[in-house]
């Protein structure tokens, strides 16, 4: 690998000023935008959670009323999933897919200006609803008729901030796309990529795959409130439950959209950390494009309840099933990778370990879920509420935790804080598991989700719930300021970095040029 | 042979959750319950079996991942100077983790495939009772008998406000419980009125979607006589939380002896909504039926919520021509959360709630509704 042009000074263009940031076509000032937008949406998301757990403290209601509390599950979700965790994604993939596959940049830099800045208007109309008359939405992230009909005048604002998140997602997901299919070093051929590169190039796909059918969805609805049509209106011949099925053609390969570039990172991090090579390159990428197949053909499984005949039922139970494959494929080889490693416990290590662990606890509770007969019972409970925030939180954010620890100092050429940085893993890890360990047995127990207030029999763990919500929600605080320290200064970093990371992205300056690579390396 | 060991391993686990149990006995309102419920019908003892099969499963699976995990975390560290080993790609250890779990998930996928068909089989029911989801309040109705009523939550806003003590049934008790009969098959018709809903009774074993415009079913047969409590469990707006589920499960006698009760005050009823009624009794039944049907969104003092539920206090319809008021109550406003409840509420009932509504809250129109008028204008 050739790594000589790039330490050239003279690429270094950029420009000053506010307007840098406004009309800026270059892919590190795109991704650390998104990342910034992503942080923002992740304390506003965040507050909502602090004021879900402070109702659900103990029983009755001492601090909102019900249909607010209603707009704080529907509006904690759509922030956190629409602004918070996939711009975080996009955000490291323009930082890292050109310095990962050797381009200068991404391939469409004027369009990645565009999809980024239609974000903050789309997440201000979203936050702006709050301020409505009849109060932000409250039917749920997931929007079903004819209650989301019933919501007031934030109603076409939600509709049409949810077409521009679209917009936004397409847009990048294009971008993604033409940059790795076309803007690869020589020798780098596909089977060469980065994991990183491999799960967001699947992602892309799956966000191009259904996008469009979420805009669908939601028009429809549209329609059926301002322009008489009767898509979910059963007194006009409609089907509410239709609704149910394309919006979860939508969800489900939606989630793992938000865990597939997960899965990238966590790849790139323990082979790092272990000194030792992934132990199955290829069957990771199998794997990858498996669930990504997979996860068309199974949505059904969100809804069991609705009354679909038995043997659709069965269908959707068995292809759900079938998902535990690759996906323990993918665990098997993470910990076939750490197993007689040389291994360090660095804080991104350390985040990615908490992935591994805490994932597959997700992943279980998902296996339960996915046995039709059992799912029943776990349907809409808190049981629910603790599987998705296992394989949310502390998989995808944790991911996110992780890539940040372990590219800061790439981007900012400064060291962040080990220790600090350890303090924050440390506490994160354990409050997450005491704000949403305990939510499994409110589930089991019979504990609905999305109330505002519960039966006395639910009191003792909602109250552990919600302390431990409280701290985690503080100890992100620390999570920030780290950031922030890191990037005013700090013991400067390596172009390696870490000793045992390998990769393009290493070869280059800590921080790296304006301009990635101006002249192609060329891979063995 | 596994069923067995499952129940094996089920109680020793029962054992570990009670000595947490006795660990934590300083919360003597909150129980700390951990495991899923076995229920009360045959259904829900088969779901919780194979509830236990597949956590046992993932239990024993877990070991094994984990444990090798931590097994490398502790020993294969850079500072006990263990060096990198090189291995890596197999294609048999590929091979044989992907055929493992496969095997693994056929063995689970019987045992539930046996009993989502018994589930799904609603036919030769000894009953039938239809459902109706109402924001907020569940209708049932007898197939067989006639009966029907609406059930709504007894709770007062008192204890949800915590101006008063939280009673041992707060937020799931009815004004109206679900009676059934034990020991039969009772077919559920679920459906909804207004928007989606759900019925569950965690101890039957089973939860539908109630869906307006279509009929969904389940069955359950209870075992043992005994009050069995639920919810609502899917998003239907501002008080989702507060439309709980009662069921009684009685002997056959008891039950026959509840279902001739109610058949008599049917009969009452309809002989008197025959009369005139005079002002006072009127008030007096309105303001129960406003309580249980129109104080979630109007609220107690007819002030609905600015922007979202319009007041009645001083409110033109209230107050103006009687025809127009006895129609929105009885048809609804298509569009928003204003039911139909012609449909709900009977002659009486319709008849009280709007003479309550035009001279409560100092709207005093004076006017009385006859329950003959509310059946001239159905």
């Amino acid at each position: 690998m050739s790594n000589a042009a790039t330490h050239d000074a003279h690429h270094e263009e950029r420009p000053k000023g506010l307007l840098r940031w406004v009309f800026t076509t270059n892919h590190k000032d795109i991704g650390t935008l998104y990342l910034i937008f992503a942080l923002i949406m992740f304390f506003i998301g965040g507050t909502m959670a602090m004021i879900i757990r402070a109702e659900l403290f103990q029983p009755g209601l001492q601090f909102v009323e019900p249909q607010f509390f209603n707009s704080m599950t529907t509006m904690h979700a759509l922030i956190m999933v629409f602004g918070a965790v996939m711009p975080a994604f996009v955000g490291l993939a323009n930082w890292l897919i050109p310095m990962m596959i050797g381009a200068p940049d991404m391939a469409l830099p004027r369009m990645n200006n565009w999809s980024f800045w239609i974000l903050p208007f789309a997440g201000l109309m979203l936050v702006g609803t709050l301020f409505m008359d009849g109060g932000a939405p409250a039917g749920g992230w997931t929007m079903y008729p004819p209650l989301v009909l019933q919501t007031g005048d934030a109603f076409p604002f939600l509709i049409f901030s949810v077409h521009l998140l679209g917009i936004s997602s397409i847009m990048g997901a294009i971008n993604i796309i033409v940059t790795i299919v076309n803007m690869r070093a020589p020798g780098m051929s596909m089977m060469k990529m980065p994991l990183f590169v491999w799960t967001w190039l699947i992602t892309a796909y799956l966000l191009i795959a259904v996008m469009p059918v979420l805009a669908g969805a939601v028009t429809m609805l549209l329609t059926d409130r301002f322009f008489g049509t009767s898509f979910f209106n059963a007194a006009g011949g409609g089907d509410p439950v239709m609704f149910q099925h394309i919006f979860w053609f939508f969800g489900h390969p939606e989630v793992y959209i938000m865990i597939l570039p997960a899965f990238g990172v966590v790849s790139q991090i323990i082979p790092t950390f272990a000194r030792k090579k992934l132990f199955g390159y290829s069957s990771m990428v199998y794997a990858t494009a498996s669930i990504a197949f997979l996860s068309f053909i199974v949505w059904a499984h969100h809804m069991f309840t609705v009354g679909m005949p038995l043997t659709g039922e069965l269908f959707f139970m068995y292809a759900t099933m079938l998902i535990a494959v690759p996906t323990g494929v993918k665990v098997f080889n993470w910990v076939s990778t750490m197993w007689r490693g040389s291994m360090t416990f660095e804080t991104p290590m350390l985040f990615a370990i908490a992935f591994v662990m805490l994932f597959t606890i997700g992943g279980f509770s998902g296996l339960m879920m996915a046995i039709t007969p059992v799912d029943f019972q776990y349907h809409d409970t808190y049981f629910i509420v603790a599987h998705f925030h296992y394989t949310l939180v502390t998989g995808s954010v944790f991911a996110l935790f992780a890539a940040t620890y372990y590219w800061l100092p790439k981007w900012t050429g400064n060291m962040y804080n080990e220790k600090l940085g350890k303090v924050h893993f440390w506490l994160s890890a354990i409050f997450v598991n005491v704000l949403f360990f305990p939510q499994h047995f409110l589930g089991l127990a019979g504990m609905p989700r999305r109330i505002p207030d519960y039966s006395t029999q639910f009191a003792g763990f909602n109250e552990i719930s919600s302390l431990g919500g409280f701290a985690f929600g503080l100890t992100q605080l620390l999570f920030v300021y780290i950031v922030i320290k890191t990037v005013r200064g700090g013991s400067r970093a390596t172009d390696q970095v870490w000793e045992g990371a390998h990769g393009l992205e290493w070869t280059l300056a800590s921080p790296p040029p304006y301009h990635s690579f101006t002249t192609a390396p060329e891979v063995e | 042979m596994l069923v067995s060991k499952v129940k094996r391993l089920k109680r020793s686990l029962t054992a570990v959750a009670g000595f947490a149990l006795l660990a934590n006995a300083g919360g003597a309102a909150a129980d700390y319950a951990l495991n899923l419920r076995q229920g009360v019908t045959p259904i829900s003892h088969e779901v919780y079996d194979l509830h236990m099969l597949i956590l046992w499963i993932c239990t024993a699976i877990a070991v094994v991942v984990f444990s090798t995990m931590f097994i490398s975390i502790f020993s294969h560290r850079k500072s006990k100077g263990f060096q990198p080993a090189q291995f890596h790609e197999s294609t048999t250890v590929e091979i044989v983790w992907t055929i493992i779990p496969f095997l693994i998930l056929i063995g689970m996928a019987i045992p539930a495939t046996k009993a989502l068909v018994t589930m799904e089989d609603t036919s030769n029911s000894d009953l039938s009772i239809k459902v109706t989801g109402y924001q907020w309040k569940w209708g049932y109705e007898y197939l067989d008998s006639g009966v029907s009523f609406v059930s709504s939550l007894a709770t007062p806003k008192e204890q949800v406000y915590d101006k008063q003590e939280k009673g041992l049934n707060y937020l799931l008790e009815v004004d109206k419980p679900l009676v059934v009969p034990v020991n039969k098959k009772v077919r559920m018709m679920i459906t909804a009125n207004d928007v989606l809903h759900a019925w569950w009774v965690p101890d039957l074993g089973m939860k539908k979607d109630a869906i307006p415009g279509f009929v969904n079913e389940m069955w359950f047969k209870v075992e043992k006589e005994g009050t069995y409590r639920g919810q609502c469990a899917e998003l239907c707006g501002k008080d989702h939380g507060f439309m709980p589920i009662v069921v009684i499960a009685k002997n056959d006698a008891d039950y026959q002896k509840w279902i001739a009760a109610q058949k008599g005050a049917v009969a009452a009823d309809q002989a008197a909504a025959q009369r005139d009624w005079g002002m006072t009794e009127l008030m007096e039944r309105g303001k129960k039926v406003y309580a249980s049907n129109c104080a979630a969104c109007h609220q107690a003092g007819g002030t609905g919520v600015p922007g979202t539920f319009p007041a009645l206090k001083g409110s033109a319809i209230a107050t103006g021509a009687k025809d127009g008021h006895v129609n929105i109550v009885m048809k609804g406003k298509s569009g928003t959360a204003m039911a139909a409840f012609g449909g709900q509420l009977n002659d009486i009932d319709l008849a009280a709630v709007i003479t309550y509504e035009r001279n409560a809250w100092g709207n005093n129109t004076g006017d009385l509704v006859q329950p003959s008028e509310i059946k001239a204008a159905r």
